[in-house]
């Protein structure tokens, strides 16, 4: 046995846009324990819902994070209307569901870049990067903002997209999927990239279910789990089967991510072509008064947001649960064993958004 | 309706029991949170089988709150009880990764649990 030694890894580190730490107790250059340490930038916006009226609280349920922002949003104010029985016109689902797809996308192509930039491979970085601009140029002209797109309310959807937009972005992402096919092309089947990816950060199927981890990081180890299967937006009309792949290994969890990007683009073509016409929001009357565990799958896993309601204008409670934390104990379990090497690699196959496990 | 919620109410001295039957049934732990309602904290474990929503819930007075850990049923239930335990004081026994109250750094111990903080008294303007 080599001696052991303590490397810390983070809060700041090349890999990490923002701050987690990890110590990784080394044996040579095998890891051969893992602690992490979080809560460095933890903003208790969950406590905001006592000062924030729950029709304004949408606001800071976007500002949770800056890639899902929107599916935020989206589960707190699918979770308000569960509790008030709010019938959200059918429109609107559908415009949450295009949405939402939308930034699925630009959040896999971020991580894309940033998974390449990880294993040194700098060119493929800066091309997701620019192909996920594109992205953001369609959510840009559809709601108004790229980031926040501050497009949801509780009731409904803040504005309407014209058939002319939707024509558009459909053609905008004919151009931007057949720029991704050139890009997985590289992820999947590039020796380089492979030799990085294959084999390592194994999480079995059992393992991944016992741990509690969601997303792509469930799916990467076979299982086809999947929160958009409740059928919550438009989902239950329109053909959807999550796309699983049974290895474990940071491959499959690449390969999944890979996948859906295209899953994605289907989706909203299936959107588009059934979107009904008709009103994009109900008015809301009264406080809702009551308490749901409203679930959605963001692009890193199954997003939920507790809501209590007395009510009273103000919550009684917000809790979210992200899919990073979710994940922690997945990724503790993947690190033990492996490459100090490989270390940054497979912290970002869970696709860590340290700003959501920060709420 | 989007899914159906079970709610099923334990006992804090069969909440481990209750979770070991959770685990045997195949179901994945979900959450683990608080919710303050007074004096008193509500506590709701999570559980996922099929999507298939069920949750174990309980009451404790906030006053030394005190909850046996379900880490030995479901190790990732660690990173859970660290923060409930950071964010609203509530012991947790037996918890097989104890980071000790240093998980989450907050400015303020418990903040969950806090009271609303008093104004700051305004300052009287210098004299020239």
């Amino acid at each position: 046995m080599g001696k052991r030694t303590i490397i810390p890894f983070g809060p700041q580190h090349p890999v990490l846009p923002e701050p987690i730490h990890l110590d990784l107790v080394v044996e040579d250059e095998k890891v051969v324990d893992v602690v992490p340490s979080i809560g460095f930038v933890h903003r208790g916006l969950e406590k905001l819902v006592e000062k924030k009226e729950f029709t304004d609280f949408v606001y800071v349920a976007e500002r949770i994070c800056g890639i899902c922002s929107f599916i935020h949003g989206q589960t707190y104010c699918q979770g308000i209307e569960e509790i008030m029985g709010l019938a959200v016109p059918p429109r609107a689902k559908y415009l949450r569901t295009i949405w939402g797809e939308l930034s699925r996308i630009h959040s896999h192509l971020l991580w894309a870049g940033l998974m390449a930039d990880a294993f040194g491979f700098e060119a493929l970085f800066m091309h997701c990067w620019r192909v996920r601009e594109q992205v953001l140029d369609v959510i840009e002209a559809t709601t108004g903002g790229r980031v926040i797109f501050g497009s949801c309310k509780v009731g409904g959807v803040r504005r309407d997209v014209t058939p002319e937009q939707l024509d558009w972005m459909l053609k905008k992402l004919a151009e931007v999927e057949k720029e991704m096919r050139l890009l997985v092309d590289v992820f999947l089947n590039d020796d380089s990239v492979k030799h990085r990816l294959c084999g390592v950060g194994v999480l079995s199927r059992a393992d991944a279910q016992l741990l509690g981890a969601a997303g792509p990081t469930l799916r990467g180890s076979g299982v086809a789990d999947d929160m958009r299967l409740l059928k919550y937006a438009a989902f239950g009309d329109l053909d959807f089967q999550p796309i699983a792949k049974p290895d474990g290994d940071s491959y499959s969890r690449c390969a999944v991510r890979c996948e859906e990007l295209f899953q994605s683009v289907d989706l909203i073509r299936q959107a588009v072509a059934k979107i009904p016409a008709g009103e994009i929001a109900v008015k809301v009357v009264g406080a809702p008064n009551g308490e749901f565990f409203s679930r959605t799958e963001q692009p890193r896993g199954e997003l939920v947001n507790y809501i209590k309601a007395d009510g009273s204008k103000n919550l009684v409670r917000f809790r979210a649960r992200m899919p990073t934390f979710a994940n922690l104990p997945a990724l503790i379990k993947m690190l033990a064993g492996c490459e100090l090497a490989d270390v940054p690699v497979l912290v970002l196959t869970i696709d860590p958004c340290i700003s959501c496990m920060e709420r | 309706m989007i899914e159906t919620q079970t709610m099923i109410p334990v006992a804090p001295e069969t909440l481990v029991a209750a979770v070991q039957k959770m685990r045997d049934e195949g179901h994945r732990l979900v959450q683990i949170g608080v919710t303050r309602l007074g004096e008193e904290l509500e506590l709701n474990y999570s559980f996922d089988r099929e999507r298939r929503f069920v949750n174990l819930r309980f009451r404790l007075p906030m006053a030394g709150a005190r909850v046996p850990s379900i880490s030995g049923v479901y190790w990732a239930a660690f990173a859970y009880e660290n923060e409930i335990h950071d964010l609203f004081g509530i012991q947790v026994d037996g918890n097989v990764l104890d980071f000790q109250g240093t998980f989450y750094q907050t400015a303020v111990k418990h903040p969950f649990i806090q009271g609303a903080a008093p104004a700051p008294a305004p300052v009287p303007p210098a004299q020239p």
